[in-house]
């Protein structure tokens, strides 16, 4: 979706402000904010690019107003309402006021390292061949879903060329709408700043993002 | 009651409003059985106390002192962390970036904040921010000039976007001056900044 979240090349922000000795957590809540999205992610079954669509969802004005804790709780609040494993008036009320809907798993204090070790890898076997190589020259397709995407608007149009095949991974566009994994072969692909910014643009600088074939077409 | 009083009660009462919410949801979804609050616990520790840019530091010494490590690295990143026990989430798939006299790399999530968790922990604030996430693409030497680092006009710079769950950790360049010097030693010398691009490593006097 092109909303507040697709920042690049956007103007007027300010100067970026970096806060000498920075705690990993500001506040209390935010500490609880986070350990609940991460855990709250076994028993509501959402993936990674679910989580992403359900936090970019909001007006522009309101995801540029908030911190950054504060769209996840948000989008937490968001996944567990949908799913029907909470409901407003319990929020309200700040107690479990129906029974709970029976879920796949939870959490556990003696789990938590060995999930955390084992990630969520997006690598998935194909037997598909790539359809790009590297040195290949590139264009970024001119699309607009309003669904989750992660084509950066400012790529969208421009010419560039495949820097790296990555490999085959889990597709976002489908995962985020609960379609299935959908793999695609992934690639780094590298844009000229001029290209990108115009003629005044500092010839040195170059920028890359990682794209699925789905959004590339030979140039 | 002055406007910079009101002004302070309303930041104030919205802080609490947040805390207080949060607050209820975990009674919520510990009392339906859904979160288990020590595991909560365990997650905060673990990126307070345990996960965090020492980690990458210690890569990058490696990195720095062991050119066989070095070669791996560059080869396949994600592996050689998992040398040093550092792997998992938000930091499945990770790329090694080699900083040189030429070539400068910075790298941004211009779409969320995506991050390399297991080498550098949880993101700052500043890497999350609208200022860092619009500019870092088109403007990377005003950036780093927000960083108070300049480099020479000639030097390439290349931006990285994490747009997929590829992560990237950049290599700074060791030092002069640090022949000879252990792995601890050496990693006292990199900064986070170092490690995302936006800054470089202290030099020797730096340390104390």
């Amino acid at each position: 979706m092109n909303g507040g979240q697709d920042l690049g090349g956007t103007h007027g922000h300010g100067p970026v402000l970096a806060e000498l000795n920075e705690p990993v957590f500001h506040t209390e809540w935010e500490k609880r904010a986070f350990a609940l999205t991460l855990a709250a992610s076994a028993p509501g079954q959402w993936n990674i690019d679910m989580s992403r669509f359900a936090r970019e969802n909001r007006p522009p004005a309101e995801y540029l107003s908030m911190s950054y804790y504060q769209i996840w709780f948000a989008a937490l609040e968001a996944m567990l309402k949908e799913r029907g494993l909470i409901s407003d008036d319990e929020i309200d009320a700040g107690r479990s006021l129906h029974p709970p809907k029976p879920v796949p798993r939870t959490l556990s204090p003696g789990d938590v390292a060995q999930v955390l070790y084992r990630g969520g890898p997006t690598e998935r076997e194909t037997n598909t061949a790539a359809r790009f190589k590297a040195g290949d020259k590139v264009r970024a397709k001119n699309i607009n879903p309003v669904t989750h995407t992660r084509l950066p608007r400012y790529v969208r149009g421009h010419t560039g060329n495949i820097e790296r095949v990555i490999g085959c991974h889990v597709f976002p566009d489908s995962n985020a709408l609960g379609t299935g994994e959908n793999p695609q072969w992934l690639y780094t692909v590298r844009f000229g700043g001029r290209e990108l910014w115009g003629a005044d643009t500092d010839l040195t600088v170059s920028v890359s993002v990682d794209a699925w074939e789905p959004y590339l077409e030979l140039a | 009651m002055s406007g910079h009083d009101h002004h302070h009660d309303h930041d104030h009462s919205e802080l609490s409003e947040t805390q207080l919410r949060v607050r209820a949801l975990e009674t919520v979804l510990t009392e339906k059985g859904y979160v288990d609050p020590a595991a909560l616990d365990l997650l905060i520790e673990t990126y307070e106390k345990k996960v965090g840019p020492r980690n990458g530091a210690r890569v990058v010494a490696r990195a720095w002192a062991d050119p066989a490590y070095r070669a791996r690295l560059f080869k396949d990143a994600t592996p050689a962390i998992a040398e040093l026990g550092y792997a998992g989430r938000q930091g499945e798939h990770i790329v090694a970036l080699e900083n040189t006299p030429k070539r400068h790399n910075m790298v941004v999530c211009t779409l969320c904040s995506c991050y390399p968790w297991p080498v550098l922990g949880l993101p700052p604030v500043w890497y999350k921010s609208a200022p860092y996430r619009s500019r870092a693409v088109a403007d990377p030497r005003g950036v780093l000039a927000d960083f108070e680092v300049t480099l020479p006009k000639d030097t390439e710079i290349r931006v990285w976007d994490s747009t997929a769950e590829i992560r990237y950790l950049v290599i700074p360049m060791r030092p002069a001056g640090t022949d000879g010097w252990s792995e601890d030693k050496l990693a006292d010398l990199v900064t986070r900044d170092s490690m995302i691009g936006t800054g470089l490593p202290k030099q020797p006097k730096d340390l104390k």
